[in-house]
């Protein structure tokens, strides 16, 4: 367990009121292959918490247990204070699900596909209108109600999933890679909208990504997972400030040498060198200013020259790669499985 | 309730809205009606004969004027000259023509002597519904030219005198019944197996089993929808068919009233069938690859396009569990017979039985979790 794990069990106090989701110990297995691997972890009332983690790490199977999607294995999800394997009636019924795919009916039209999943949620007949125009306007679709659903654009499309995920007006609500596939403009208008709800719904939200960016800017909490194993797990700010060094220098010299490495790790404050490519470092450190004199002059005195040189703040993406190594394991994938190369071209 | 309703409801929009499957329900068993209709059950018409006549004699006129007969009033075949026999045999055996007569030399003089005449006929049995044809035909002119000019006193002839209980049946209203049964099949097929595994491969499903919706209400409902489907198809297809085959018997109102009951018993009997076969598949492919062979194995052999004593026993033991045959037996009963509600109750009897147990079976195997 790492240290930061570690802290956040001991922040958490003995008697602070009910999580919306409490995961302990859960595992599931398929045959001999265990997908998820004893995670434990909370997420309090009202906040929004991300999973993320490389494709296979788990993510998916993860929520599809706390959905009641697939049975659980070992360990315990309590989702709004119901367990999901003895009460999951009651689960579904306080819970809104986005899966991964896009599954709204393309032949029905964005008001017929709200009206189903009401009455599939058990909403009374008296609430129903009142709620499908309420989610209509929450996600910016009230004019395309009578659209059928195959005229949607992919961003208006995702609006409407989540749309029906919220019509029985549920307290938690998992989005499982809620802007996969999306264009950057969509995805942006996404998280708005999701930002947006969380204030005016007072919705708890548990999200699975793989951006980082996403993460960042939506999540107040993050749990990274690996191979089936809770490998982190804070606040986007925490987590940074756990990866040694506050920034990042990116730097590439303009000739490849098997001695840059160790040069770059001997400056003072450096706490981590990356090789990204041939030539190209990120030197992670304490103070970049320093570093990034340092790393000109040492430069200059070998007669080197630099092709490029940037400066920046510790990112998610190094909290990932620090935690997950899984940027240098594709690299050893990559290096092992070359392509054949194709008759006739060279 | 209401969520079992919200299931049919979402397949019935669907349906409506799109009425692909509708058509295509309808279309092979409509085709496949006019098509074996006509093929089956038309008269051989226009076919030709080569004629060699060695004998130019009085009998062999005889002959002649038999055939030409034939040629100007029930048309199944005209004649055409040929000098010698080799090659009006080549031309059968080419094609040129469909059959060959050989009228050898000597034939009227033996006629006279009664000493065994004999008129050769050279067909091409390659073809035997053609040749079958030929053959009955000239086989009922010989008959005609055997028929002695002076009747004897004693007649010993003994004829088998047959009832018919139902007037003349063409083989397009024969036919009608199976496809009915097709047209719901397909219906069963396409709009209940495929879309089924298709919206399970989509996550539509994983949409359902988020929400609470019981196991015994998503399976009720799906088959319920699948049902609506069938019973729509069997319908419309009763009264397309039977109007093209010129039937009448749907005019009748206590007729429609069974034919109703036919309907929805096979609707749910083939539904039964089907969900229990697709309850655990996955793979889109599989209800494609499974429906050609389905239709074969249970389709043919159930007495649709003939009957089912026709058939070697392990396809007459398939028979037995079929529920095709007892739709088409019920629904050739209803509508060439016009036999009333007890010629169909073992029908009746057997289809929802099936149905309802094939569901029974089902369900438990029917898994709310992904």
């Amino acid at each position: 367990m790492t240290a930061l794990l570690k802290k956040q069990k001991e922040q958490e106090a003995p008697h602070a009121p009910p999580a919306a989701i409490a995961v302990e110990n859960i595992v599931k297995r398929y045959g001999g292959f265990t997908a998820v691997k004893g995670i434990s972890f909370e997420v309090k009332d009202g906040e929004i918490f991300g999973l993320l983690g490389p494709n296979g790490a788990g993510k998916s199977t993860l929520i599809r247990m706390m959905t009641t999607l697939i049975p659980v294995t070992g360990g315990k999800a309590i989702v709004g204070g119901h367990d999901v394997e003895r009460e999951p009636n009651a689960v579904r019924n306080m819970i809104g699900v986005i899966p991964q795919a896009m599954t709204s009916d393309q032949d029905l039209t964005v008001g017929e596909n709200l009206l189903i999943y009401a009455k599939l949620y058990g909403v009374p007949k008296a609430k129903r209108e009142k709620n499908i125009a309420e989610v209509l306007e929450a996600v910016d679709l009230t004019k395309w109600r009578e659209a059928q659903t195959k005229t949607l654009s992919g961003g208006m499309r995702r609006r409407l999933e989540i749309a029906r995920g919220l019509v029985h007006d549920p307290r938690i609500f998992f989005l499982d890679e809620p802007t996969t596939g999306l264009d950057p403009v969509s995805r942006i208008a996404v998280w708005e909208m999701l930002n947006n709800l969380k204030k005016t719904r007072n919705l708890t939200m548990l999200i699975t990504t793989h951006y980082m960016e996403e993460a960042d800017r939506l999540c107040d909490r993050i749990a990274i997972v690996d191979h089936g194993t809770l490998v982190a797990l804070g606040t986007p700010l925490e987590l940074k400030q756990s990866v040694p060094g506050s920034n990042v220098v990116e730097v590439q010299f303009n000739r490849e040498d098997d001695q840059w490495k160790s040069r770059l790790e001997a400056l003072p404050n450096v706490t981590e060198v990356q090789s990204q490519s041939a030539g190209v470092y990120r030197v992670l450190t304490s103070n970049g200013p320093q570093t990034t004199t340092q790393l000109v002059e040492m430069a200059a005195s070998l007669g080197e020259q630099l092709t490029s040189l940037s400066v920046q703040n510790t990112s998610l993406d190094d909290v990932f790669v620090h935690y997950t190594g899984r940027q240098l394991r594709d690299e050893q994938v990559k290096a092992v499985f070359q392509m054949p190369p194709r008759p006739g071209v060279n | 309730m209401n969520r079992f309703l919200a299931i049919v409801e979402r397949e019935m929009r669907k349906f409506f809205r799109s009425p692909v499957l509708m058509i295509m329900s309808m279309m092979l068993p409509i085709v496949q009606l006019l098509v074996l209709g006509h093929a089956y059950g038309g008269h051989i018409k226009g076919a030709k004969v080569a004629v060699v006549d060695h004998d130019r004699g009085p009998q062999a006129v005889k002959v002649h004027e038999a055939f030409d007969s034939v040629a100007a009033n029930i048309a199944t075949f005209t004649t055409i000259p040929y000098s010698d026999e080799g090659s009006a045999r080549e031309a059968v055996r080419t094609g040129k023509v469909d059959a060959a007569v050989i009228i050898p030399p000597q034939y009227s003089r033996r006629v006279y002597a009664q000493d065994a005449p004999r008129i050769g006929l050279v067909v091409d049995n390659s073809d035997q519904i053609m040749s079958g044809s030929i053959e009955g035909e000239m086989q009922s002119l010989v008959d005609a030219l055997n028929q002695p000019v002076i009747q004897p006193r004693v007649v010993k002839d003994i004829a088998l005198e047959i009832v018919e209980l139902y007037p003349y049946v063409e083989y397009m209203k024969y036919l009608l019944a199976g496809s009915i049964a097709l047209a719901m099949y397909i219906s069963v097929m396409i709009g209940g197996g495929m879309l089924y595994i298709d919206d399970k491969a989509r996550g539509v499903h994983e949409g359902y089993l988020v929400t609470p919706i019981t196991k015994l209400e998503l399976v009720m409902g799906l088959n319920a929808a699948g049902a609506i489907k069938a019973v729509l198809a069997g319908i419309s297809l009763t009264f397309i068919g039977s109007l093209m085959s010129g039937l009448g018997t749907v005019f009748n109102p206590g007729a429609d009233l069974c034919l109703l009951l036919l309907i929805l018993g096979t609707s749910i009997a083939f539904n039964g069938m089907m969900f229990l076969m697709m309850v655990r598949v996955d793979d889109p492919l599989v209800p494609r690859a499974m429906f050609g062979v389905l239709n074969t194995l249970l389709f043919f052999p159930s007495g649709a396009i003939s009957p089912v004593a026709a058939f070697p026993k392990w396809l007459q033991a398939i028979a037995i569990v079929d529920p095709f045959t007892y739709a088409i037996h019920g629904f050739k009963s209803i509508l060439l017979k016009d036999g009333g509600f007890v010629s169909i109750q073992t029908d009746l009897l057997f289809l929802f039985a099936f149905g309802i147990g094939t569901l029974l079976i089902a369900t438990p195997l029917f898994k709310r979790t992904l």
